[in-house]
């Protein structure tokens, strides 16, 4: 993310959950389902308070599951209302089901995500596994670091979701983002909702002149090219979102890009990472560089669909490479690492690349956990197994 | 060594239920409102009430972008004295750091009883008695606001004014007109003691 503006605009502070409730009042959905879940809650209340004191129009559905709140979206965005909707963890686990449904349906419903750790052991704090439970689902997933990001992934997710016609996951961490209260700039609602326009679905069960069905039955003989227009769909995904970032920093003054390339330029050992731990490892990477070290990060914003050749290109002059999860794949190396191999595996650069898990079930990371692994890939410490950052 | 050297970062020390939260946030919100950067966002743990919590604030005149909790505060705020018996409130404070304590003792009574654990603390400890201010103007213990007065005083890391301009935002509408000018007395009397 780039400041192309000096100009000194209003600042406010608010909570990663407060931000998108505001976000989304700049919105204005015409559907929002809603049901509690730590740490998502502040969102659907704060949300629930505005409808309540009449500040936008929309209708607030309240269900008794998540399983039920997907599937509210999919009924009104399949009739061509503006859907949207929050969970986290076990409530994202039993949409399970209702996510392949939207996705398989092309609705275009944005969803915000406090990431939190899932059972069993019980945890309530943050980490990525529920998003990573999820990311074959068809969904179009972005990551925030902060409040700035989140209000600014849910105003433009909404407009790429129906750009695209494919439904849109922002992701902050839970509590991490979610709870703390942190600066950020907000557009004018005016701009917000002249940026997002007015959403004019091409068929919805509600156009009565056209009859149109969601949702057939496909066999052996037309699932797969379903299944196959889908992926195009999503392939094409990275060019709507570079148009919709750059429009966005029309309004907002604020440019983001498929991934934050943070001091990589000259970098010889570079860390991988995507969400709140970016603004401490940005932190350390200014103190290593201070000492004359060739240090640098890569944060990931759009996960899926990933930007692999992008990164690749990011990252083609590494020496080495640590890539931190937090998340596992249990039984193999964590999601991010697999996909940045993956990554580098599809070009002739051969870099030493190292896998780390943090964090997971809200255990902190600090500076110092940061420094230590760019020290590993200084030192040249490696090893092919996931080391732990506990 | 600090790793934020040029962020002010405080640990209010408190019980599940005491607004220690509250007490954050309306110092957070009046540094933004003088154009500071902040963070305000409580230790992530099982909320209890009557437990020990930690609640962090960072104020900076430049973006924050850590996210770790605070481990090596500027100033130590204890909203109450009994949590001087179960936590380390005086971990890593150095000499020209110092702590405020909702208390009636003297800052030496409580500088004996902080180091009668074991600790060698050395920095300043300024008592304020946040409960006896707020039960004499308010008639309700509500230390958390209380307090800030004299956070104020101590850090200059916002004007009064914008203390009690926030406290009034959040708390007109639900406690009435009335008790929220107590409340304001009591911050400034806070404020205004010296110690």
């Amino acid at each position: 993310m780039t400041n192309m503006t000096n100009a000194t605009k209003k600042r406010i502070a608010l909570t990663g959950g407060a931000a998108a409730a505001e976000a989304l009042r700049q919105i204005n959905p015409d559907v929002m389902a809603v049901y509690p879940i730590t740490p998502q809650t502040t969102i659907i209340e704060a949300y629930a308070k505005l409808a309540a004191d009449g500040l936008v129009n929309t209708e607030v559905i309240q269900v008794e599951s998540e399983h039920s709140a997907m599937s509210a979206c999919i009924g009104a965005s399949a009739a061509g209302a503006r859907s949207v909707t929050a969970t986290s963890s076990q409530g994202l686990l039993l949409m399970h089901e209702m996510l392949y449904i939207a996705s398989g349906l092309r609705l275009p419903i944005l969803m915000v995500d406090s990431a939190r750790a899932v059972s069993s052991p019980i945890n309530i704090h943050g980490d990525h596994s529920d998003v990573m439970g999820v990311r074959d689902s068809g969904w179009i997933q972005i990551f925030s670091e902060n409040a700035q990001e989140v209000y600014d992934n849910t105003v433009m997710g909404m407009k790429l979701a129906e750009k695209v016609s494919l439904p849109v996951m922002v992701i902050m961490d839970g509590f991490n983002t979610s709870h703390s209260v942190e600066n950020l700039e907000t557009a004018d609602t005016k701009k917000v909702r002249k940026f997002i326009g007015e959403y004019r679905p091409e068929q919805t069960l509600l156009k009565t002149n056209q009859p149109v069905t969601f949702g057939p039955l496909a066999l052996q003989n037309s699932y797969f090219e379903f299944k196959i227009d889908q992926e195009k769909a999503m392939m094409s995904v990275a060019d709507c979102y570079a148009d919709i970032t750059a429009d966005f920093a029309e309004i907002s003054g604020r440019r983001y890009n498929f991934f934050e390339s943070y001091k990589l330029k000259d970098a010889e050992y570079i860390i991988v990472l995507a969400g709140s731990a970016a603004g401490t490892a940005k932190d350390v990477v200014d103190k290593l560089r201070q000492n004359g070290k060739k240090v640098g990060l890569l944060k990931i914003n759009l996960f899926r669909p990933f930007p692999s050749a992008e990164i690749a290109e990011a990252l083609k002059n590494a020496k080495s490479i640590a890539v931190l999860d937090r998340a596992q794949s249990i039984g193999t190396m964590p999601p991010f690492y697999m996909e940045i191999i993956n990554s580098l595996n599809a070009t002739k650069y051969k870099i030493q690349t190292a896998s780390y898990i943090y964090g997971l079930g809200g255990r902190d990371i600090f500076a110092k956990d940061i420094e230590k692994v760019f020290m590993d890939l200084i030192k040249n410490k490696f090893s092919k197994e996931i080391k732990y950052i506990q | 060594m600090k790793y934020n050297r040029d962020i002010l970062e405080i640990i209010f020390y408190a019980r599940g239920g005491q607004g220690a939260k509250t007490a954050a946030e309306i110092i957070a919100q009046a540094a933004v409102k003088e154009g500071r950067f902040v963070q305000a966002f409580p230790q992530f743990g099982p909320e209890r009430s009557g437990a020990p919590t930690k609640t962090f604030v960072r104020i900076s005149s430049s973006p924050i972008r850590t996210h770790e909790p605070v481990t090596d505060p500027d100033m130590a705020v204890v909203l109450d004295e009994t949590i001087l018996d179960s936590e380390n409130v005086m971990e890593n404070l150095s000499r020209n750091e110092s702590m405020i304590v909702n208390s009636e003792k003297t800052a030496e009574e409580l500088r004996c009883k902080i180091n009668s654990r074991g600790a060698d603390y050395e920095g300043k400890i300024h008592p304020v008695d946040a409960n006896g201010i707020s039960v004499a103007i308010i008639g309700q213990l509500r230390p958390n606001t209380v307090i800030l007065g004299k956070i104020i005083q101590i850090a200059e890391i916002a004007r009064i004014e914008s203390v009690i301009s926030e406290f009034r935002k959040i708390f007109e509408r639900k406690i009435g007109r009335e008790a929220t000018k107590k409340n304001v007395q009591a911050i400034e009397k806070a404020y205004d003691i010296i110690s």
